[in-house]
């Protein structure tokens, strides 16, 4: 009898064989592996460029097997639109966290959607800034304690959490701006689905895609990684709440 | 091809069309703006990129997205555009990527105004940006040279991978004159083997300016520094005028050289053995051919249209065997080659020691002109 075996589960082949250098229980890992998986599956290893932020993803590029670039804080929009203007038949992405893309990137993250770039933003929304050592970001919740809003984000005078999918999704060069969240199983695959639709919304060029990451900081919020989803769960969900904001219909009737 | 009368920042973006550049990121700002006007007619129809990017911050990051991929890329703008700009410049010459960067500047510092001015030879020549790195300036003082160098622009960008300014004022970027524009180069297909096109039959290629261990950005810094004496060695390029038996030295770039020519030749009409030496490179500096000068010449007079920034980089080379004396108008004020003909004279009748800061005995002389200006 000759024994076989059947792999079930592998690295993406869109992924390098290395490990990362993110915080245990951090929910970037899954992100990444969730685009990977997606690039994968829709065969665009191969003319993929990726653009990698400022913040705790900035070494993007040493984990997705593919070329990359590293933009200037906030500029990854920007980036992604002199690449894409030259080379229409690649396939660009870029991967930004909430104070890169809904604060100091404001301006190129509106306009490039606002031009309809066939481009798609990976957002991860953690409501902090992670790589600087927790910060108050623009999408901290009212009340919430970090680092630079030691007594919690007075909203009288810090002002309130930008929901960023919602104000992207008023534009009319979004094509597919949704929001989804990393904190358990069923979601996580909704998550993929929702990528690989933005990925679907840029191959069928119909504008600008993003997919909103609720995402979680462990080690920032200064909780236990399953503390830290569950917080994900019940404080950020009702703050950002998960759904569709923005679909093209020519992508509705797409079974992924 | 023959010379048509062309408006200064019309030839320079036309220039830059046959030299190949496949895409134009910018931001309107006078006195530069034309140049964006130009590329958004003419860039669609060729199947070249164009966007108006919503501020030089965007316009610059469009660039450097685009040089990655190692096509040409460029932006135009005007000295506060540029200062935005700054950021993305440190990047591209952090990532070690070309692109060309023309500087149409204007008086300053602050909102200034739209009047001509090289107030940003410090910002332009001394890099503006963080970090250490070296950026190429080419200064041309009329359209056609500008229409020339502009190719020459991209070929070093291209040569080094490295940032090219292209330093003009705003009398060069709305001026019409006759200029002959170069014939359309072909855009190569092939890609340089770092640009990153999709990964395709080969490892992936990674663009980026982040060396997280010190020692590795050492090594970076290290590398643009030995290519910036490479280029010191090979690039440097500087026109001269009546130098051959001058006794005074005048060194003037772009307009004010222009200025300064005009000025030598009345000179020399007046029996004054004036010359000089106009550098196109401001950076590389013309070092060694102003060396052998100063063993020639009996006095220098820069000139200048800011305070005095190209003269400190004279007075490091000529280290006081020569006096060297200025005369600059600043915030957008061009002098008139009278201004600078009854300056030569002067400085040809003077045979003080020089001031340790020539500045200090130019103040007071500005100033009386200003009164009479006024």
């Amino acid at each position: 009898m000759v024994a076989t075996t059947e792999v079930i589960h592998q690295r993406p082949e869109s992924f390098t064989d290395v490990h990362t250098h993110y915080c245990p229980g951090c929910t970037h890992g899954t992100a990444h592996r969730l685009v990977a998986e997606v690039i994968d599956e829709m065969g665009l290893r191969e003319q993929t460029i990726g653009v990698a932020p400022v913040g705790c993803s900035v070494f993007a590029y040493r984990y997705f097997k593919m070329d990359f670039v590293e933009a200037a804080h906030g500029r990854a929009p920007a980036m992604a639109t002199g690449i894409k203007r030259v080379l229409p038949k690649s396939t660009v992405f870029t991967y930004q966290g909430d104070g890169d893309l809904a604060s100091i990137g404001m301006a190129e993250i509106m306009h490039a959607a606002g031009r309809g770039e066939n481009i798609t933003v990976i957002f991860i929304n953690n409501a902090i800034y992670g790589m600087t050592g927790g910060q108050m970001a623009p999408t901290t919740l009212a009340g919430m304690k970090t680092t630079s809003s030691p007594f919690g984000r007075d909203v009288e005078m810090a002002g309130y959490p930008l929901r960023m999918a919602e104000i992207l999704s008023t534009l009319d060069g979004a094509g597919y701006v949704v929001r989804r969240s990393l904190h358990d199983a069923a979601n996580i695959r909704k998550a993929k689905k929702a990528i690989r639709l933005a990925f679907e919304t840029q191959q069928r060029e119909l504008g600008f895609s993003m997919v909103e990451l609720l995402s979680s900081c462990p080690t920032n919020w200064k909780l236990s990684p399953q503390d830290a989803l569950d917080f994900v769960a019940e404080q950020m969900t009702p703050v950002f709440p998960l759904g569709d904001y923005k679909v093209n219909p020519a992508l509705e009737s797409l079974k992924v | 091809m023959a010379k048509e009368l062309l408006k200064g920042n019309h030839a320079f973006a036309e220039a830059a069309i046959r030299a190949g550049v496949e895409a134009f990121y910018g931001y309107p700002i006078t006195p530069s703006t034309e140049f964006l006007e130009y590329m958004a007619r003419r860039l669609p129809s060729l199947g070249r990129a164009f966007v108006q990017a919503e501020s030089e911050v965007a316009a610059i990051n469009m660039v450097y997205g685009a040089a990655c991929t190692g096509k040409r890329v460029m932006t135009a703008s005007s000295s506060p555009g540029i200062s935005l700009m700054m950021e993305g410049i440190s990047y591209i010459a952090g990532t070690e990527v070309p692109a060309v960067v023309v500087n149409v500047m204007r008086g300053g510092p602050g909102l200034g105004n739209i009047a001509p001015s090289q107030g940003d030879y410090y910002q332009m020549i001394k890099g503006g940006g963080h970090g250490d790195y070296f950026p190429i300036v080419l200064a041309p003082a009329s359209v056609q040279e500008a229409v020339d160098y502009i190719g020459l622009a991209f070929d070093l960008a291209d040569k080094y991978r490295a940032i090219v300014h292209v330093i003009v004022d705003g009398n060069m970027g709305q001026m019409m004159e006759p200029a002959e524009l170069p014939p359309m180069r072909e855009i190569s297909e092939t890609a340089p083997d770092w640009a990153v096109r999709g990964a395709k039959g080969r490892e992936p290629n990674i663009l980026t300016s982040i060396y997280i261990d010190p020692v590795d950005e050492e090594v970076t810094n290290l590398r643009l520094l030995k290519r910036w004496k490479e280029i010191e060695k090979n690039e440097v390029i500087y026109k001269e005028y009546e130098l051959d038996d001058a006794e005074i030295l005048v060194i003037g770039f772009g307009t004010s050289g222009r200025v300064a020519s005009s000025a030598v030749r009345e000179a020399r009409e007046n029996g004054i053995k004036a010359g000089l030496l106009r550098p196109i490179t401001l950076a590389p500096f013309p070092t060694q051919r102003l060396l052998e000068l100063t063993d020639q010449v009996k006095r220098i007079l820069v000139v200048e249209m800011n305070s005095g920034m190209m003269l400190d980089d004279v007075m490091k080379i000529v280290k006081g065997k020569v006096p060297v004396e200025f005369y600059g108008r600043m915030g957008g004020v061009t002098p008139l080659p009278d201004e600078v003909f009854d300056e030569i004279r002067r400085v040809s009748q003077n045979t003080g020691p020089g001031a340790e800061d020539p500045r200090d005995e130019w103040i007071p002389r500005l100033e009386k002109i200003i009164a009479g200006d006024k």
